[in-house]
């Protein structure tokens, strides 16, 4: 049996126009709604297959206010089994906060009687992008962690992952407990059921406060780039537009062999 | 003194994006009125890229070497980072922004108890300490204030641009083989295949670069992309959802963790244009985008647009070309 951790975190969805909160401390999502980030849609998606092949828990957690059981629910329909929930302003929490609060979480698990084999988390969060609440939970609990990678498995206490690394495919294989942080692209996250939603309703999700005082992010403040003014010469719509490209291609010189 | 993890190529030279640490950190020290700037680089250090650090001002070259160091693990170069620092007064550790350096800093700042600061763009006052960051995928920039010592960041990818010293230090070469406990051996590469052939020297130096990102849909749908980059003799480059997704090999990625280019054309077809994969195509001379969104970042920073399906357009380009060639 694999019992499986999964960390996700609600973040405003960054594909379109973003703005700020007035304070300039935070990204305002009223606008462009909340998602989770594809690696941790990818890490979803591979503790459902591990704990599928092993037997065991999935268990989805994050640290986010009241709304973020909606990314909880998420995990919950498409193959999570149990979620926690640390509600708590997630702005107030700096990355080596959030590796306290889920270590926190973890070792009071442990203690009521499910350990966790292994952790997955996204290799870096889509918002905050700090790269680094997987490694520092790893310290917090004394496990080994291996970092980016997109393909994971786990057989007879040992976890294999892998993925295209610097210096070309790279493999691991390291003994349970581990942290694993996971880079999108090695699986396809499945779409929720509507039986997977129906059944991610009913799941009673474990609510908590923070265990800790957070020390915080160390931002300043947030700003937006400046806009840069644009020049562009449309050249036309679709195929039309064919004869002006080449005429450009000519003009530019870049046609010429 | 400044500590910069440098990265080296196949070539076992420093990778570009090192070279821009290397000079991020020489403007700080500058800035900090001139504390030595060390490399901290793992495995072998030929006389070449020694040559080359001395270049860039790199006093001292702290080579680490020994068992531990035969293949990847974050914690083992974290620990050797460690030696080095244990040996001099340390006020700021950097690396450049790849998937090495966030995450072997981030075991540093993790065992030192400090704070760190990935994809840095630019610093702003030394005391306090702040820098600007990249957050929310580029769209929003982050002042962060970093308190302790050492400060622990990484730079973004192509944030300034790679040169030499006026100064060329010394880069006497310092050997480290420290006695790596055996918990930061744990998580090691056991086995890594041959990386793809590093090709990207081609796409680089290339005239004319056909881009292709999301919009293309599939890796069968590179037929007339590939047949576009054929007719105007020149390389394709990608964004990174299209090498995520295994579309295309890596070293076709254009943009901040991949190569800079600086063609007379890019062609981007299909790509969105976030400021990671702009870091990376912003100094071609003219840029023609093709996409089905008008408010593109990427089409309102280009030179010349079209509006509309790659699928459609780019067969229609390779015809009229064709056509003009009496083919
Ligand atoms: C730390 C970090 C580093 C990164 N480094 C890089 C990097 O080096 N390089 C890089 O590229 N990205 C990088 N990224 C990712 C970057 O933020 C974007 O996610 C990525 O560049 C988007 O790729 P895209 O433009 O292909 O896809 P999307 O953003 O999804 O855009 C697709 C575009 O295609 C258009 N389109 C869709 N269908 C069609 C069609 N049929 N015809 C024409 N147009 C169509 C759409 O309108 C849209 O504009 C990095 C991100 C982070 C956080
Ligand atoms: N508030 C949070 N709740 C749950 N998981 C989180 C939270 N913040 C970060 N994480 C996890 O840590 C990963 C790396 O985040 P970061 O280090 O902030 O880039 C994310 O992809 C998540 O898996």
């Amino acid at each position: 049996m694999t019992n499986v951790l999964v960390c996700v975190k609600r973040v405003p969805d960054a594909s379109s126009e973003v703005v700020l909160t007035a304070d300039g401390q935070s990204v305002d999502g009223r606008f462009a709604g909340f998602t989770m980030s594809t690696h941790e849609e990818c890490a979803v998606e591979l503790a459902a297959l591990v704990t599928a092949a092993g037997g065991g828990e999935a268990t989805a957690l994050t640290l986010g206010d009241a709304e973020a059981v909606e990314q909880l629910r998420a995990a919950l329909a498409v193959g999570c089994t149990a979620a926690t929930h640390v509600v708590a302003d997630p702005q107030r929490f700096g990355p080596a906060d959030v590796a306290r609060e889920i270590a926190a979480v973890v070792r009071d698990h442990e203690a009521a009687g499910r350990s966790y084999d292994l952790i997955l988390l996204g290799n870096d969060a889509a918002d905050s992008g700090d790269f680094q609440v997987g490694i520092r939970l790893a310290y917090e609990l004394g496990r080994p962690v291996v970092n980016g990678v997109t393909h994971v498995s786990v057989a007879d206490g040992v976890v294999t992952a892998s993925g295209a690394g610097t210096d070309g495919y790279e493999t691991y294989r390291v003994p349970v407990p581990a942290v694993v942080t996971i880079l999108e692209g090695g699986v396809e996250p499945r779409y929720p059921t509507v039986p997977g939603r129906m059944k991610a309703k009913k799941v009673a999700i474990e609510e908590r406060t923070p265990a800790g005082e957070p020390t915080g992010p160390n931002r300043v403040k947030l700003a937006l780039p400046p806009p840069v003014p644009s020049n562009v010469q449309i050249l036309g719509k679709g195929a039309d537009a064919a004869p002006a490209v080449v005429d450009v291609l000519e003009e530019l010189g870049v046609l010429s062999r | 003194m400044i500590v910069v993890l440098v990265e080296k190529g196949p070539d076992g030279l420093a990778v570009e994006v090192s070279r821009e640490t290397v000079t991020f950190a020489r403007s700080l020290s500058e800035a900090g009125g001139g504390v030595a700037i060390d490399a901290v680089v793992v495995g072998e250090v030929s006389d070449a890229l020694r040559e080359q650090l001395a270049a860039y001002g790199v006093r001292d070259v702290h080579r680490l070497g020994g068992e531990a160091y035969d293949s990847f693990a974050g914690a083992a170069w974290a620990a050797g980072i460690e030696s080095v620092l244990a040996a001099t007064t340390t006020v700021v550790v950097m690396a450049a922004g790849t998937p090495r350096g966030n995450e072997v800093l981030a075991h540093v700042a993790a065992r030192r108890g400090v704070e760190m600061a990935a994809n840095v763009l630019t610093f702003g006052g030394l005391s306090p300490f702040v820098v600007t960051r990249q957050v929310v995928g580029g769209q929003a920039l982050e002042e962060m204030r970093l308190g302790n010592r050492p400060a622990i960041f990484t730079v973004a990818g192509h944030a300034v641009e790679a040169a030499p010293a006026a100064t060329p230090g010394a880069a006497t070469l310092v050997e480290h083989a420290p006695d790596v406990a055996a918990a930061d051996l744990i998580a090691r590469v056991v086995s890594s295949e041959e990386p793809e052939p590093d090709l990207s020297g081609d796409l680089k130096s290339a005239k004319v670069v056909v881009g292709a990102g999301r919009g293309a849909g599939s890796a069968e749908g590179f037929a007339d992309l590939v047949e576009l980059t054929e007719l105007v003799g020149g390389s394709m480059g990608v964004s990174r959802v299209v090498t995520s997704l295994g579309w295309r090999p890596h070293h076709e990625q254009v943009g901040q963790t991949g190569s800079r280019i600086s063609p007379d054309l890019y062609i981007p077809c299909g790509i969105s244009g976030a400021i990671q994969h702009w870091a990376g195509c912003s100094s071609a001379k003219a840029i023609l985008a093709i996409n089905t969104d008008a408010d593109a970042p990427m089409v309102t920073k280009a030179t010349y647009a079209v509006i509309g399906d790659l699928h459609e357009v780019v067969p229609a380009i390779n015809a009229e070309i064709r056509r003009r060639r009496g083919e």
